[in-house]
């Protein structure tokens, strides 16, 4: 009933600091990993030609993962994003979602994107968030606006659960899309860059928010960034993928980051290893 | 660097540092209210009385000075002849049957419209036929029609209704259309994402986003529609012995009763002031304005 549904803390898995140049070689004592994407090409049409935004990407994400895609602009992650929600077929490979294949978008998998008009502006906050549930026929309107008020207190906005999108400020926004793709239980939550437009403290923030909301609820995050700060305090795991078309470079483990660990010498290494391997040139690798 | 050189550079100053601690601000209030003025110059319909007042000031002026009843009553010579009107009910009857002829022609075209758009929204062939039938009817004055609608539904409220609907689908379907072309790709991503499909979607997605684009198309069809029906009477006048206000103005013109005339003119103008400032101000206040997605 309650977003604590899940329960059961999962915890994801957290292979053995692996040597930082091994590849990530599934040991068999893995779980089944909830989401499989399995050499994944995905083109999309310009008017002119066809580009190819990413090739034979391989990833697993698994039961409360902070999964993050990073890379400069190019890489093809916000379209790997649209090809997990479904909105985009990819050309070879396949993605599964707890071992069945994704057709098309669906309400097991929730957008959070970058841009504000993702709310309806002629709904409230408090009907913005149900909408999904009574969309998607899951709950009634009672049901529904009972857990979409449970949602806007986890995202702290009970007192502008009647307000109109136009009223809120840019992170409030985003703290509602947060609160309705949360209502809805997806099996995994999707976001696009969702703190890219706010403002540096108000990233600082919501990144702080996310986390505690994840410590809490242990949902399944796969989250796009091009920040590699970003990705190394919101995620457990980074995907680092390489530009035109977009190819997975390296996954690194950064469970051991938040925000408290900003200035530490790990922390800076770590992001000085990204940072090395996003703007490495060809043939002269770090 | 050099000696030389930072003797050159002006080095801004280093200065101590402050830090104060701020005591809660009580000296004078954040927000204070605007001046009375101010406060009434923001009411839109005060600055509308004041154009009309003064519209009407020019009106009866310029009367005064031509001093020709028959040519050009004045304001309050007008007003006189519609209390009159007012009074005895003959234009209040007149008003009654215009206004229901319209109201029929009206929601008919805008269903038509909205069927259109529909079929337009969804699939290739409907946006072929909408803009092939919008190019090619869009131009035709709705009057031009009336010969041909007299000749298929014959002298009744039939071919009012006829040319009404044509009056109203063509800009309405190109505003609407227009509108669902400019949704957002986020908003309607979003939408689909909750498994939104087909009239679902349209309804609950595209028409609230298209909604300031609907509504422009629909007091653009409302005008449309209300100048062809008094257009339309004025020409072919009384279907079936009850005509409507156009067909008030053309008999009272006839009778040289100018003042009449002006009076029917007048009720025209005060309906379409009146179904813009009041009917149409309300809906967007309770939709578009209250949403937040037109100023």
């Amino acid at each position: 009933m309650t977003l604590l549904e899940t329960g059961v803390r999962a915890v994801p898995p957290e292979p053995e600091t692996a040597a930082w140049s091994g590849p990530a070689t599934a040991s068999p004592t893995l779980p089944d990993p909830l989401m499989r994407i399995a050499g994944v090409s995905l083109e999309y049409r310009t008017p002119a030609r066809v580009v190819r935004a990413a090739h034979r990407i391989d990833l697993d994400v698994y039961e409360a993962d902070r999964f993050v895609l990073l890379g400069p602009s190019g890489c093809g992650k916000s379209t790997l994003l649209k090809a997990i929600a479904g909105f985009i077929p990819p050309v070879e490979g396949e993605i599964t979602l707890g071992g069945a294949p994704v057709r098309g978008p669906g309400p097991d998998r929730i957008v959070v994107f970058q841009e504000f008009d993702q709310l309806p502006p002629w709904k409230t906050v408090l009907q913005n968030v149900a909408f999904p549930l009574r969309a998607s026929r899951r709950l009634g309107l009672r049901e529904a606006t009972e857990r979409a008020r449970h949602a806007i207190d986890k995202v702290g906005l009970t007192s502008f659960a009647d307000s109109y999108p136009h009223q809120l400020s840019g992170g409030m926004k985003q703290r509602v899309a947060i609160a309705r793709a949360l209502a809805m239980q997806p099996r995994v939550l999707l976001m696009d860059e969702p703190f890219a437009a706010l403002d540096a403290l108000t990233r600082r923030r919501m990144q702080e928010e996310l986390l505690d909301l994840w410590d809490e609820i242990r949902f399944t995050l796969l989250f796009v960034t091009h920040s590699i700060e970003e990705a190394l305090v919101v995620g457990n795991r980074v995907a680092l993928l390489s530009p035109h078309p977009g190819r997975v470079r390296s996954e690194i483990n950064s469970h051991a980051f938040d925000l408290t660990s900003l200035g530490s010498l790990d922390f800076q290494a770590a992001a000085r290893r990204l940072h090395e391997r996003l703007f490495e040139t060809d043939g002269s690798a770090a | 660097m050099t000696a030389h050189a930072t003797a050159e550079r002006t080095v801004p100053p280093i200065r101590p540092e402050i830090d104060r601690v701020l005591p809660p601000f009580v000296e004078a209030p954040v927000t204070r209210a605007l001046p009375l003025g101010a406060r009434l110059w923001r009411q839109g319909w005060l600055r509308k009385a004041l154009i009309l007042a003064i519209l009407a000031a020019v009106w009866e002026g310029l009367a005064w000075s031509k001093d020709n009843d028959l040519l050009l009553p004045g304001f309050t010579a007008t007003l006189s002849a519609l209390a009159g009107g007012l009074a005895d009910g003959e234009l209040i009857e007149r008003v009654r049957v215009s206004l229901a002829v319209l109201a029929q022609g009206y929601a008919i075209g805008a269903l038509l419209a909205f069927g259109l758009t529909t079929i337009a929204v969804s699939t290739q062939f409907g946006r072929d036929l909408l803009s092939t039938l919008t190019a090619m009817f869009n131009p035709l004055p709705a009057i031009a029609l009336l010969p041909l609608a007299l000749l298929w539904f014959g002298l009744g409220n039939g071919s009012l209704v006829f040319v009404l609907v044509h009056a109203v689908l063509w800009p309405l379907a190109l505003n609407t259309f227009a509108g669902f072309q400019g949704v957002p790709e986020t908003l309607r991503m979003a939408g689909r994402n909750y498994g939104l499909t087909g009239l679902a979607y349209v309804w609950q997605i595209l028409i609230p986003a298209a909604l300031p684009a609907i509504l422009s198309g629909l007091k653009i069809g409302w005008a449309f529609a209300w100048r062809t029906l008094i257009a339309a009477e004025l020409v072919f006048g009384a279907a079936s012995g009850k005509g409507g206000l156009g067909w008030f103005i053309y008999q009272n013109r006839n009778e040289l009763y100018t003042d009449r005339v002006f009076a029917g003119l007048l009720v025209v103008i005060l309906i379409g002031l009146f179904v813009e400032n009041v009917v149409f101000a309300t809906l967007e206040r309770v939709t578009v304005r209250r949403w937040g997605v037109v100023r």
